[in-house]
C-alpha cells in the first residue's frame, strides 16, 4: 500500500533484550555472591545478547523466536555462526529463572513423585546431578531435562553452549559449569558450587511449572498451529 | 610473611606427588609429576597475578597429574586383564588430564619474568620465521590475540611449527587437547591457556586485556631454542 512507502513510515525493527533475573543481585548470597551474578549477567549474558543482535542485523534468522533459531541454527551439530550467541543467551535466561533466594532442599507433590519414579529416590537424583556435573570435562552446563520419547526426567550434561532444545530434549532446569560462573566465589572447587546450586539455590516452584508445560508436551504432542 | 608462602608454596605440591610416584614405579606405571616453576608466583605481575599463578599450578595443574596418574593405573590395571571396554572408556581421562599435564608443563616454560627477560621479542631465526611466515612480529600477536578471544568455552591458543613443512601457524586447540591432535607434525613454540581460570580472578570476563597484557611475561628465548631445534 502506497502509504506504507512513504517517507513518515519507518520500518520498525526488533531484536533481543536482556532479562532481568526474578530477584535482587545479592539475593543469593552466601552461595552465589553479588560480583558474580554482577558480572556473569551484566556483562556475559548481555554481551551474548548484544553479540546474537548485531548477527541478526544481517542475518535469515532475523525475526525467528529464540528456540526455532537454537534448534534451526544447531544444524545436526554443525553449529552455524548465531547458534552459539542465541544458544547462550537462552541458557542464561533459564540459569537465572532456574534459580530462586532461600530455597533448594527437596521438592514436594507431583514433581517428588516423577523423581522417585525416574531416580528411585531424591537422595539418588541429587548425588546423580552432582555427579553429572563433575564429570563434564571443560566448560557446558548440567541439566535436569523430560525426554520426550521415554517420557521419564534424566540429567544431561551439554558441552560449551550445546542446548538439550536442539537434542529434542524438553529444559526442566539447569546450572552453568563454565568457570565464569563460580571462579570468583568457589575457586576451583566445583564440587562446593554444584552442591550449594541444588541444597540451596534451586526453585522447585519453577521446576514444577516447567514440569507440568513439559508434560502437556509429552502427553499431547507438540501444538499443529497451520500456517496462515 | 606472605612472600616465604610464596616461594616455598609451589615445591610442597611437587613434594607430597613425588611419594605417589614412587610408590606406582613400583608397580611398572611410568606416572607424571608436578613440574616446578621455574620462578615465584608473583614473579609475573602485574601481567598474571600471584594469586591465580598459585591456584593454576597448585590446584588445577596439580589435579591434572593426580588425575592422570590414577587413569594410568587404572588403564593398566584393565589392558592386563584384557578388559576392553574399561580400556576404550579411560581414553577421554587420560585425553583430559593426560592433555591438561602436556599443556601446562609447556605453559610454564612459556613464560618468564620481566626481570629475567620475559616480553623480549624474538630474535634470529625465530623471528626471521615470524616475519617470513606472519608478514611482521605485531601480524603475529594481533591473529594470536584474535584466535584466542574468538575460542569458544575452554582452550589454548599455540605458536606452532610445522616441522615437516617448516612453516609456522597459528592454531588454537579445545580443552585440554594438546597441539598435535591439531597435526602430526606440529610442534607447540608457544602456548596460551584460555580457559577462565587461567584469568577470571584477575581480567574477569575482558578474555582480550588478559591477551594483550600476556606478552610481557612471554618466554621468546624458550620458543626460540625449541624452533632451532626443531628445524636443525
Amino acid at each position: 500500500m502506497q502509504g506504507c512507502r512513504s517517507r513518515r513510515c519507518s520500518k520498525v525493527v526488533s531484536y533481543y533484550g536482556l532479562i532481568t533475573p526474578p530477584y535482587k543481585l545479592d539475593a543469593l548470597e552466601p552461595y552465589m555472591s553479588k560480583r558474580t551474578v554482577e558480572l556473569h549477567w551484566g556483562k556475559h549474558h548481555q554481551n551474548y545478547v548484544d553479540g546474537l543482535n548485531k548477527q541478526l542485523a544481517t542475518s535469515m534468522f532475523y525475526g525467528y523466536t529464540l528456540e526455532e533459531l537454537i534448534k534451526e541454527g544447531y544444524n545436526n551439530g554443525n553449529p552455524l555462526p548465531e547458534y552459539n550467541n542465541a544458544a547462550q543467551v537462552w541458557n542464561h535466561h533459564f540459569f537465572w529463572e532456574s534459580m530462586q533466594p532461600e530455597s533448594g532442599g527437596s521438592p514436594e507433590g507431583g514433581v517428588l513423585q516423577q523423581i522417585e519414579k525416574d531416580f528411585g529416590s531424591f537422595t539418588n537424583f541429587r548425588e546423580e546431578f552432582i555427579c553429572s556435573a563433575l564429570s563434564l570435562l571443560g566448560s557446558g552446563w548440567v541439566w535436569l531435562v523430560l525426554k520426550r520419547e521415554e517420557r521419564k526426567l534424566s540429567v544431561v550434561c551439554t558441552r560449551n553452549a550445546i542446548s538439550p532444545l536442539a537434542l529434542g530434549d524438553i529444559p526442566i532446569m539447569n546450572l552453568d559449569l563454565w568457570e565464569h560462573a563460580y571462579y570468583l566465589d568457589y575457586k576451583d572447587d566445583r564440587r562446593m558450587y554444584v552442591t550449594n546450586f541444588i541444597d540451596h539455590l534451586v526453585s522447585w516452584h519453577t521446576v514444577t511449572l516447567r514440569m507440568m508445560r513439559g508434560e502437556a508436551f509429552v502427553n499431547l504432542g507438540e501444538p499443529n498451529i497451520p500456517v496462515a | 610473611m606472605a612472600l616465604r608462602t610464596l616461594i616455598s608454596g609451589k615445591t610442597l605440591a611437587a613434594a607430597a606427588l613425588g611419594g605417589a610416584r614412587t610408590l606406582a614405579a613400583a608397580r611398572g606405571v611410568a606416572t607424571v609429576a608436578l613440574p616446578d616453576l621455574p620462578y615465584d608466583y608473583g614473579a609475573l605481575e602485574p601481567a598474571i597475578s600471584g594469586e591465580i599463578m598459585r591456584l593454576h599450578h597448585q590446584k588445577h595443574h596439580a589435579a591434572y597429574v593426580a588425575n592422570y596418574n590414577k587413569a594410568l593405573e587404572q588403564l593398566d590395571a584393565a589392558v592386563t586383564k584384557g578388559d576392553a571396554t574399561t580400556v576404550v572408556q579411560l581414553q577421554s581421562a587420560i585425553k583430559f588430564n593426560g592433555g591438561g599435564h602436556i599443556n601446562h608443563s609447556i605453559f610454564w616454560k612459556n613464560l618468564k619474568p620481566i626481570s629475567e627477560g620475559g616480553g623480549e621479542s624474538p630474535h634470529q631465526k625465530l623471528g626471521w620465521a615470524i616475519d617470513e611466515d606472519f608478514g611482521s612480529f605485531e601480524a603475529l600477536l594481533k591473529k594470536m590475540n584474535a584466535e584466542g578471544a574468538a575460542l569458544q568455552g575452554s582452550g589454548w591458543v599455540w605458536l606452532a611449527l610445522d616441522k615437516e613443512a617448516k612453516k609456522l601457524s597459528v592454531e588454537t586447540t579445545a580443552n585440554q587437547d594438546p597441539l598435535v591432535t591439531k597435526g602430526v607434525n606440529l610442534v607447540p613454540l608457544l602456548g596460551i591457556d584460555v580457559w577462565e581460570h587461567a584469568y577470571y580472578l584477575q581480567y574477569k570476563n575482558v578474555r582480550p586485556d588478559y591477551l594483550s597484557n600476556i606478552w610481557k611475561v612471554i618466554n621468546w628465548k624458550y620458543a626460540g631454542e625449541v624452533y632451532e631445534n626443531a628445524v636443525a
